[in-house]
């Protein structure tokens, strides 16, 4: 280019003007779960699943650090394995979805027509259906639990991704750099994978965190409602619908858990936020 | 036709939406495994009886056939026997709308003017500190689940101050404003962080476009700019986001009905699917999908009222 | 100090930096000048010239992130960038207002026009409402808007462009500032439509003594209203004066580049004599292309017919091998479909495109690859015609590997020829086509065309996104290739001084339909046409706001 007027700043000074202070807490926030997750046999000796009759509704303690619930099993324990569960279906909840939903919204945006107008008319039936009910509504046909919730999930949430690609394919097939692929004589498939899918995907990835968000926050919400991960595996929105019943007396059962939920939800809501803002402002 | 033609036009564009819908809850029905039948009449029917329920709903007929059988039983508000009630779906479900619907209107009416205050705030205190604390407030009230809030609300105002009830649905509207403020407050603050950032976000790029500029260049002042061209220029992308939001906001109303024990329709399909009372479960389904398709037609309207660009 | 006072404005050593998070960029450099009251004056420069920011400064509409180094703006002797929001207030609008490039983006969509003209009346001089919308309505009526009082409840998508930037005009004038600024306010305009605003500036101008800053990168336009001229480049101040001074005798390198680029002071170049062949290489056949909207569901159900607007109505061209030849029209003429029809990327719905006698298949998918690779085009914007995602040399070598023209192993050397051949040096092959500038991506554009060594060439606008200077190389360097290559070359412009530099023949498109065709000679020197003429007539010329100007020459170096 021509000659640059730009006083340099530092790598240091630069990387502390874009790095948002955000992205950093919530990346910190989301490593301290799955570092939980992963540590949970090492930090605690207790067992997550075996009743202890002897010990039950314990406050707060030395003995238990966080209490114990109704049958006596340590809350702690329970809040660091059931992170796993709840970390499963923060990322691989999104992985059905992101590639489903891509797949389609590459092939609708770009080739458009009838098969667009079909593919969007599915869509459109897809997203007039309340999220969570439809959600609700084929576990209900699955029967709870973990595969069910992904497959509902892959079912339902394939429209936020196809929805994103869509436009953007809607936008780059009608590029210059398109066209002259086509005039090059490059095939379509060639033409989708090289040209508009790298070009396509960034707002998708921007997204992947705050679904990951929403993903977590409806599968807890199942897990409340006692269509989810079902006991006694340990799982945060179960923990918290179990402890419902003694909120006035052993309020450490239900809000511990919430506390959990609202942590790691808010770690990925940052990150994706961070990231959000350092994908728009980059070069 | 003029612009709001579309008022006639639009109900039957929906027409094949609306097959959709009752397309997927129709199959929802058939992959549910066991006999729906068997399941409806319990297991000491007779084989005479199981035959007559067969007949009446079409379900000894091909699919299509059948399908035909749950549209035009559907339409006149038949959808089968519930197993839990022991009676048939239709009167069960209508019971339960109102106090629903009251829910869903009546958190959005919170959330509507929670945004508006926040969002207003922040875009004019734009890059000072109460912006930035809405702003981060919003990043992470996204992941607070809404039964969470719903508790803490419960724990705080109703068993340690004990303002509000518990739970339950009034008989009356003043007192339902009063018994469902909790709840409502809930769905308003679960989806209050999604509005407000998207409302933010919006008033913060059209105050920086090409005509708000160009509004400062005839020497307007910024208020008058903001309140005259900038408000309502960003209505509109979050107005289109409310279609959105009411379908979140209806699934919302599935936890918040239950954390809080109100008889509607979404403490009814959670029961149903506990109980696995499949009728009830297809039925709410198709009732609360209709209700996003109302509110997203409600949607048009109001984009069509706002922006004279937008011809349906 | 006495000269200074009689100043409208007077800009002194203006330094304004922008803070960005790559460090803090100059965008003004020690800009100073001045205007006297009732002059017009020009800002011309290409792209980053600070141009436009220099203009905004004076009514202190300068972005967050800018931040005034130092120097001093003022208005009638008083400092522009020292005043307080209220002072602002009676400043813009009532002393100085502004006119914008883009009056699409410069108005608010969901007001009726009329309210965005008077609004001002009644927010600087109190006046109710409903007076305001009288004033506006015969201040359109002033600015020659037919039937002012219905257009003046029109929304602005409801206007063409020429009329928005009527009422843009109108709207800065509402209350009867002194200083008018415009900053490019034509460009995003056709050249009659421009003709049009710009003898409507100059109405106003005398009708109303106003003193006008005008903001342009055309040469032309600056010459024909000015009378004095600023030229600037990289933020800085490059040379001031009277327009005759500066076009005539510029001093600086920079000015005397300018107005060298001039396509329309470029000297035709001779037509490359290829021994007479009959047989046409290209031949265009009574084409037809339409596009139409899908009816939708509700149309469908009707048995609605779907709307077509037909885009190129039966053009027929032809060309000998070796040729050139130009299609100019104004936006919406079907130029551009024309080509994309003869490439393959439309399908006409009738017409036939023969390639040395042979037809062509409409449809792109089904043409032989030698077929393919004859026929390359390159495109308009050279931010869009190249793939982000890749580099320099993976452009380029996507089109090798497609026809499957050299071996793999070559196909480094082959990528080293051909950006040598458009003159870009070697070590851009591994950059990001992003973070090369708009000339060069061009070239790459051209370069990528070139590697399937195709017969027939068609630029589509390839000049019109670039500035005067690069729109000048690029043009010789088609010149160079076409000669050296024997390309048959069709170029397709809204600019016939282009067209008459690099094409043997033109044609004249209007609403889908060949207005006039020949040789270049004929038609832009002796058009039979009145459409023809009206174009023409339109472009602004260096040497034509004076009468007994006109016959005086440029010395270009």
């Amino acid at each position: 280019m021509t000659d640059t007027a730009i006083n340099p700043r530092s790598t240091f000074a630069r990387l502390r003007m874009q790095i948002p202070v955000t992205l950093v807490i919530g990346v910190v926030m989301t490593l301290f779960w799955i570092a939980l997750a992963l540590l949970a046999p090492v930090i605690s000796h207790y067992d997550p699943i075996k009743i202890d009759v002897l010990h039950t509704l314990q406050p707060p303690g030395a003995e238990h650090w966080l209490g114990s619930d109704a049958t006596g099993r340590d809350v702690f324990t329970r809040i660091i394995y059931g992170a796993r569960q709840d970390l499963a279906m923060a990322f691989f909840g999104v992985v059905g979805p992101i590639i489903l939903g891509t797949m389609i919204g590459l092939v609708s945006g770009y080739f458009g027509g009838r098969l667009d107008a079909v593919l969007m008319r599915i869509l459109e039936v897809t997203i007039s259906f309340p999220y969570f009910v439809l959600v609700i509504a084929i576990v209900a046909v699955l029967g709870p639990g973990l595969k069910s919730y992904f497959i509902s999930l892959t079912c339902v949430n394939w429209v936020s991704y196809t929805r994103l690609v869509r436009s953007q394919a809607l936008v780059l097939r009608g590029a210059d750099f398109v066209l002259a692929a086509r005039t090059m004589g490059l095939r379509h498939d060639r033409i989708m994978l090289f040209h508009i899918l790298p070009n396509a995907i960034v707002p998708s990835v921007v997204f992947v965190m705050t679904d990951a968000v929403l993903t977590i926050v409806l599968g807890s919400s199942l897990g409340f409602l006692g269509l989810g991960v079902q006991p006694p595996t340990p799982e945060w929105g179960a923990m918290i619908a179990e402890g419902q019943t003694y909120l006035t007396s052993a309020w450490w059962i239900s809000i511990f858990p919430g506390i959990a939920v609202c942590t790691l939800a808010m770690g990925l809501s940052l990150v994706a936020d961070g990231l959000a803002r350092l994908l728009n402002t980059g070069p | 036709m003029g612009r709001y033609g579309f008022l006639l036009k639009r109900p039957f564009q929906l027409i094949p939406v609306l097959i959709g819908i009752s397309l997927i809850t129709f199959v929802l029905l058939q992959m549910t495994p066991g006999d729906p039948v068997r399941l409806m009449l319990g297991p000491k029917a007779s084989q005479a009886a199981i035959d007559f329920v067969r007949a009446r709903y079409g379900l000894d007929r091909p699919v299509l056939v059948q399908y035909f059988y749950y549209i035009t039983n559907a339409v006149q508000g038949d959808f089968g026997q519930s197993i839990a009630y022991r009676s048939p779906v239709g009167p069960v479900i209508v019971s339960r709308i109102q106090p629903t619907v009251f829910l869903i209107l009546y958190g959005l009416a919170i959330s509507v003017m929670l945004t508006l205050a926040l969002a207003v705030g922040a875009a004019r205190a734009r890059g000072r500190w109460p912006d930035h604390t809405i702003r981060f407030l919003c990043v992470a009230g996204v992941g607070i689940p809404s039964y969470f809030i719903g508790l803490l609300l419960i724990m705080a105002f109703c068993l340690h101050f004990r303002w509000f009830p518990v739970s339950g649905y009034g008989p009356n509207v003043i007192e339902n404003l009063w018994h469902l403020f909790l709840p409502a407050l809930t769905i308003g603050i679960a989806v209050t962080p999604i509005l407000t950032r998207n409302l933010r976000a919006t008033f913060i790029q059209q105050l920086d476009a090409d005509y708000a500029m160009a509004c400062r260049s005839k020497g307007l002042s910024e208020h008058y700019v903001f309140t005259r061209h900038v408000f309502w220029n960003s209505l509109l992308p979050t107005v289109n986001l409310l279609g959105v939001v009411v379908a979140f906001l209806i699934g919302g109303t599935v936890v918040i009905e239950n954390v809080f024990t109100i008889p509607g329709l979404g403490a009814l399909l959670v029961r149903a699917v506990l109980t696995r009372d499949y009728f009830v479960v297809q039925a709410v389904t198709l009732i609360l999908a209709c209700g996003v398709v109302i509110a997203n037609f409600a949607v048009d309207v109001a984009t069509v009222m706002l922006d004279p660009r937008v011809k349906l | 100090m006495a000269e200074a006072a009689q100043d409208l404005v007077r800009v002194e050593n203006l330094a304004i930096d922008f803070v960005t998070a790559y460090g803090d960029v100059a965008a003004l450099r020690d800009v100073s000048f001045s205007m006297r009251k009732g002059e017009v004056l020009g800002i011309v420069g290409e792209s980053g010239s600070g141009k436009t920011v220099a203009c905004r400064a004076i009514l202190k509409l300068i972005a967050a992130n800018a931040r005034v180094k130092s120097g001093r703006i003022l208005f009638e002797g008083r400092d522009v960038l020292a005043m307080d929001e209220k002072a602002l207030g009676h400043l813009r609008g009532e002393q100085a207002a502004m006119i914008f490039q883009n009056p699409s983006t410069h108005m608010d969509p969901l007001m009726p026009v009329g309210r965005q003209v008077g609004e001002g009346m009644v927010l600087h001089e109190g006046i109710s409402w409903k007076q305001a919308d009288q004033r506006a309505v015969a201040l359109l009526d002033d600015m020659r808007i037919v039937d002012p009082a219905r257009r003046s409840r029109a929304y602005p998508h409801e206007l063409s462009g020429g009329m928005r930037q009527r009422v843009m005009i109108a709207a800065a004038l509402a209350c009867k500032p002194k200083l008018l600024i415009a900053d490019e306010p034509t460009t995003a305009l056709d050249v009659t439509v421009q003709k049009q605003i710009l003898d409507l500036l100059r109405r106003i101008r005398k009708k109303r003594d106003l003193s006008i800053i005008l903001v342009s990168h055309d040469l032309g336009v600056v010459a024909e209203m000015c009378d004095r001229v600023v030229v600037m480049k990289d933020g800085r101040v490059v040379e001031q004066g009277p327009v005759e001074e500066i076009l005539q005798a510029p001093k600086d390198d920079y000015t005397r580049r300018l107005i060298a680029s001039q396509p329309s002071l470029l000297k035709p170049t001779v037509p490359i004599r290829i021994p007479a062949n009959d047989a046409p290489h290209l031949a265009i056949e009574d084409l037809k292309v339409s596009f139409s909207s899908g009816p939708g569901f509700i149309g469908w159900a009707l048995r609605k017919p779907p709307l077509v607007v037909r885009a190129v109505d039966g053009v027929s061209l032809s060309l000998r091998r070796g040729g050139s030849l130009g299609i100019v029209g104004e936006s919406g003429s079907g130029k551009s479909t024309i080509a994309r029809a003869i490439v393959g990327l439309v399908h006409p719905e009738a017409g036939a495109v023969a390639v040395d006698g042979q037809p062509l298949d409409p449809i792109l998918g089904r043409r032989k690859p030698e077929q393919q690779r004859k026929l390359q085009m390159v495109f308009q914007d050279p931010f869009l015609s190249l793939n982000p995602a890749f580099t320099v040399a993976r452009t380029l070598a996507e089109p090798l590997r497609q026809h499957r023209i050299c071996p793999e192993r070559e196909i480094p050397g082959r990528i080293a020829e051909l950006i040598a051949k458009v003159e870009l040096p070697a070590n851009l092959l591994n950059r990001r086509t992003t973070q090369l500038s708009g000339g060069q991506r061009q070239r790459v554009g051209i370069a990528r065309a070139l590697a399937l060594e195709p017969e027939i060439l068609i630029a589509d606008e390839v000049t019109s996104a670039l500035d005067v200077t690069i729109q000048a190389q690029v043009l010789g360097l088609f010149e160079r290739l076409r000669r050296e290559l024997s390309l048959t070359l069709i170029l397709i412009s809204h600019d016939l001084a282009v067209v008459r530099y690099l094409c043997e023949q033109v044609a004249v498109m209007r609403n889908g339909r060949l207005v006039e065709y020949g040789p270049t000679e004929h038609v832009l020197d002796a058009p039979k046409e009145q459409y023809t003429r009206d174009l023409i007539a339109a472009i602004p010329r260096l040497s034509g706001h004076d009468g007994d100007r006109t016959a005086r020459s440029v010395q270009t170096g």
